[in-house]
């Protein structure tokens, strides 16, 4: 939270809005002189407020048709069930997201497929192969409703 | 979808990995001109095979303790039900994303709070009155990694 005063907070939300936009347009809608925009952008990539840039890819333009949704609960008697089945899953290409929750799930992949003949051959031969697994749920996506990783700052 | 080249994938690549660089910082990792490399990033645009860009911010530091995923099931079900419980989710500020989904939920949320109180004010003024909202699951998120999609 140091460090970030409101102008900053206008600035990440001009970024965030327009996230090419060049550092004298941010600064003209923010108000300041290109050089102070710079330095207060360069000074939030210092302090890690800005982490990076990415693209957004859609899968389905790269021919990826099925994204399935894995909910899964561990067996947590092992003790190290949880670190041995994230190394696993990482091995496989088509998971392009892991996360780890503190509920029902305790692992939740997110598993691209270029069609269902395709995603079944994910589900059997890699991802029921993961150790250590005590129940799968699954939900396919059937729609991007909204996707919006903007902060309301 | 789209007809691509290696030169294409290596281009998605590289962008997946750092989407700061610039065309030309592009072009000279996989080998190609900065025109050229600026053409092909703007077809793959053109394409919507790259949909946008974004900026990473640090949501701890700026005070966005708590993320949460919501599995949403419909009380009632039918097109209108369906409608004005999507168009009001999707205003909700805090509800960064709305996924409809086939299996044990009908609705996946993803939503933001400053912290767990803030959460339950969200969870109870704003979605459990969303119009149809029935059975509603919780799960705290620990930890995520996304992982580049294999181009």
């Amino acid at each position: 939270m140091q460090n970030v005063d409101d102008i900053d907070r206008r600035l990440l939300r001009l970024m965030q809005h327009d996230p090419t936009a060049s550092t004298a347009d941010l600064a003209t809608q923010a108000g300041l002189t290109k050089a102070s925009c710079w330095r207060r952008i360069e000074r939030l990539e210092t302090n890690g407020i800005i982490t990076g840039r990415t693209i957004q890819i859609d899968p389905k333009a790269l021919g990826y048709e099925v994204e399935v949704s894995l909910r899964i609960t561990l067996d947590k008697t092992q003790s190290n069930a949880f670190d041995v089945f994230i190394a696993e899953a990482r091995k496989i290409p088509e998971v392009n997201e892991i996360q780890t929750f503190l509920g029902r799930v305790d692992v939740r992949l997110n598993v691209l497929a270029r069609d269902m003949a395709h995603y079944q051959d994910i589900y059997r031969t890699r991802i029921l192969a993961l150790p250590h697994i005590n129940d799968i749920e699954s939900l396919m996506l059937i729609a991007n409703l909204k996707n919006a990783e903007s902060l309301p700052l | 979808m789209i007809d691509f080249d290696d030169t294409d994938r290596a281009i998605l690549r590289t962008l997946n990995k750092d989407g700061s660089l610039n065309a030309a910082a592009v072009a000279k990792r996989v080998g190609l001109s900065q025109p050229a490399c600026w053409r092909r990033i703007r077809k793959l645009e053109d394409a919507r095979v790259i949909t946008g860009h974004a900026v990473q911010l640090n949501k701890e530091a700026l005070g966005f303790g708590v993320t949460v995923f919501l599995g949403v099931k419909l009380a009632t079900k039918g097109r209108v039900s369906l409608e004005a419980f999507e168009r009001a989710v999707i205003a909700i500020p805090e509800v960064q994303v709305v996924q409809h989904v086939l299996g044990l939920y009908d609705y996946r949320l993803k939503v933001i709070a400053r912290d767990i109180a803030d959460f339950e004010r969200v969870l109870r003024r704003r979605v459990m009155t969303l119009p149809g909202v029935g059975n509603v699951e919780a799960n705290v998120l620990l930890s995520e990694e996304t992982r580049p999609i294999r181009v």
